[in-house]
Formats: structure tokens, C-alpha cells, sequence
């Protein structure tokens, strides 16, 4: 008994490290879906909200092809730290440097 | 338990690690460079952003040549080649020589739709006047996709040597690691296009 139990716990396991082809094709649907919605915005005057919802978009996608297509949300934390720390420090030293040129720039 | 683990071992062929950190360390070191390619592309994108707010003195401003339409197309394309990338490590992972075949070399045709329509972009640009040393939009775009295209370019040739190396029977299931670690470059470079798409294409000053 227990070793059936453990092999079905192990196969759930399997299920969750690895989604299945349709799990990936549905992703890509979202992913897709997501596009469109972007691309509309460049049709559809969205206003002040534009910018917002295009960034908003943009993490979002980023974030789904990080998590389901890198297999982060599945693999080690540890690659999901040294990825997040590059994107920070990218995000720190240039958003610094934009800063510095505007404010002296000016 | 015996069958557990014969089943952990054919499920999970290449996942038991001898190293300090219990990772691979070959995946573990894409992952480092990746994030370093971060800062690479992060100084790119912030030049361009920096660049563009500077009035043009010669040639046409890189905005007024933007063809949405098509870019979105091409964004479109290669957001799918992520996809048929990771069916690509799926079907290896299952041992699935033929389809991962099959899934890779759709990947390197995507991929390559891709680095055309962006070859076919810059053409139009340009014969539109803008050139590389036309003003500095211009070199600061051209040199962050073309940097970028170069990136897509050589995933396609990791991407090839892979259908060669599969075509002489040397990718079995062991190598199902090699190929998830393409696939992990792959996934950048589309990340990476997620953003400038967004960035330097639809949000325009």
C-alpha cells in the first residue's frame, strides 16, 4: 500500500514538474491572446491607461514564458534568484543611469 | 519502491546531480549567464530610450517608419517558436527522438521567419533615409535588434546542431538536458523581444 501510495504521489509530481503538451498549448493561447490585446492599443486610443496596461502586459508575459516555458515555477529557487537578480540590477544601474543624465542633462 | 524508483530514473533521466548544490551545473550556469545577459540588454534598451528623446538632426525619426503591423506578426512568430521549443524538450524528455526533431527544426524555422522579417525591416528603413550613422535614434535601434537578432541567429544554429546531432543518433534521452538548455536561451531571447516590442514599438513618446 505504501509503496502504491508513494508511486502515485511520484506520478503527481511528474504531472506537476512537467505540464503536459496541452498545458503548453494553452499558454501559448494566453500568450497569444495577450499580443492581440497589446496590438489593439495601437488601433483602440486606450488614453492615459495605454501606457499602464502595455507594461502591465509586458510583465505579464515575461512572467508566464519565465515561470511555465523556463520551467522556473517547477525548477530550483536557486535559478529563479540569479535570473531576478540580474533583471534587478539591470532594472537598478539603468534606471540610476536614466536618472543621472535627465537630472544633469537639465 | 524498487518501481518508484526505476520510474524516477526514466522519467527524470538526467536530473541527479552529484554537485555541491545538487543542480546541474551546466543549467546552472546558462541561468547565470542569462542574468547577466540582463545588463546587456537592459544598457541597450536604456541607450535607445535615451537616444530616442533626442530631436533627429538628419534622416527620418525611427518612429515614423515603425510598421506595427508587422512587427506584431513577426513578435507573434517567434512567442510560437517558444512554444514549439519547449514541445522540443517534452518530446525529448520522452524519448521522442522523432518529434523532437521535428519540434526543433520548426523552432529554427520560426526563428528564422523571424531574423527575415527583421532583415526586411531594416532594408525598408533603410531606403527610407535612416541609416546606421543617420542620427542617433537610428544607430540606437539598429544596434539594440540588431544585437538581438545576432542572439536569435546563433539559437538557431545551437538549435540545427541539435537536429544534426539528433539525425546521427546522438541525442538520446541522456542529452535531454542539452537540449532544455538551448530551449533556456531560446525562452530568453523571446523574453527579451517581450520587452523591446513593448518598449521601443508600442509605447512611443
Amino acid at each position: 500500500m505504501a509503496t502504491e501510495h508513494q508511486t502515485i504521489e511520484h506520478h503527481d509530481e511528474i504531472d506537476h514538474d512537467h505540464p503536459s503538451d496541452g498545458r503548453y498549448i494553452q499558454i501559448a493561447l494566453i500568450l497569444g491572446v495577450i499580443t492581440a490585446v497589446e496590438v489593439m492599443t495601437y488601433v483602440v486610443d486606450f488614453g492615459a491607461l495605454m501606457v499602464p496596461s502595455l507594461v502591465i502586459m509586458m510583465i505579464a508575459k515575461f512572467g508566464i514564458v519565465a515561470a511555465y516555458f523556463m520551467h522556473l515555477k517547477f525548477d530550483s529557487n536557486l535559478f529563479t534568484r540569479v535570473f531576478v537578480s540580474g533583471i534587478l540590477l539591470a532594472i537598478g544601474v539603468y534606471v540610476a543611469f536614466l536618472t543621472s543624465l535627465h537630472i544633469f542633462s537639465s | 519502491m524498487t518501481t518508484t524508483a526505476e520510474h524516477t530514473s526514466a522519467a527524470h533521466p538526467t536530473e541527479a546531480h552529484h554537485t555541491s548544490t545538487g543542480l546541474s551545473n551546466e543549467k546552472l550556469a546558462m541561468w547565470i549567464f542569462l542574468g547577466s545577459e540582463c545588463l546587456l540588454f537592459g544598457g541597450l534598451i536604456s541607450t535607445f530610450l535615451l537616444y530616442r528623446e533626442v530631436d533627429p538632426l538628419r534622416g527620418p525619426s525611427v518612429e515614423s517608419l515603425y510598421d506595427i503591423p508587422f512587427t506584431s506578426v513577426s513578435s507573434f512568430v517567434l512567442l510560437m517558436s517558444s512554444l514549439t521549443m519547449v514541445l522540443a524538450v517534452a518530446a525529448i524528455k520522452r524519448g521522442d527522438q522523432r518529434n523532437t526533431r521535428v519540434w526543433l527544426m520548426t523552432t529554427a524555422l520560426l526563428g528564422a521567419s523571424f531574423v527575415g522579417g527583421q532583415v526586411y525591416e531594416f532594408t525598408v528603413f533603410y531606403r527610407e533615409g535612416l541609416g546606421y550613422t543617420t542620427n542617433l535614434q537610428g544607430s540606437a535601434f539598429y544596434t539594440l535588434t540588431g544585437f538581438h537578432g545576432v542572439h536569435v541567429s546563433l539559437g538557431i544554429v545551437m538549435l540545427l546542431s541539435l537536429v544534426v546531432l539528433s539525425l546521427r543518433g546522438r541525442m538520446g534521452t541522456e542529452r535531454a538536458e542539452t537540449v532544455e538548455i538551448v530551449g533556456l536561451y531560446w525562452h530568453f531571447v523571446d523574453v527579451v523581444w517581450i520587452v523591446i516590442f513593448t518598449v521601443v514599438y508600442l509605447i512611443t513618446p
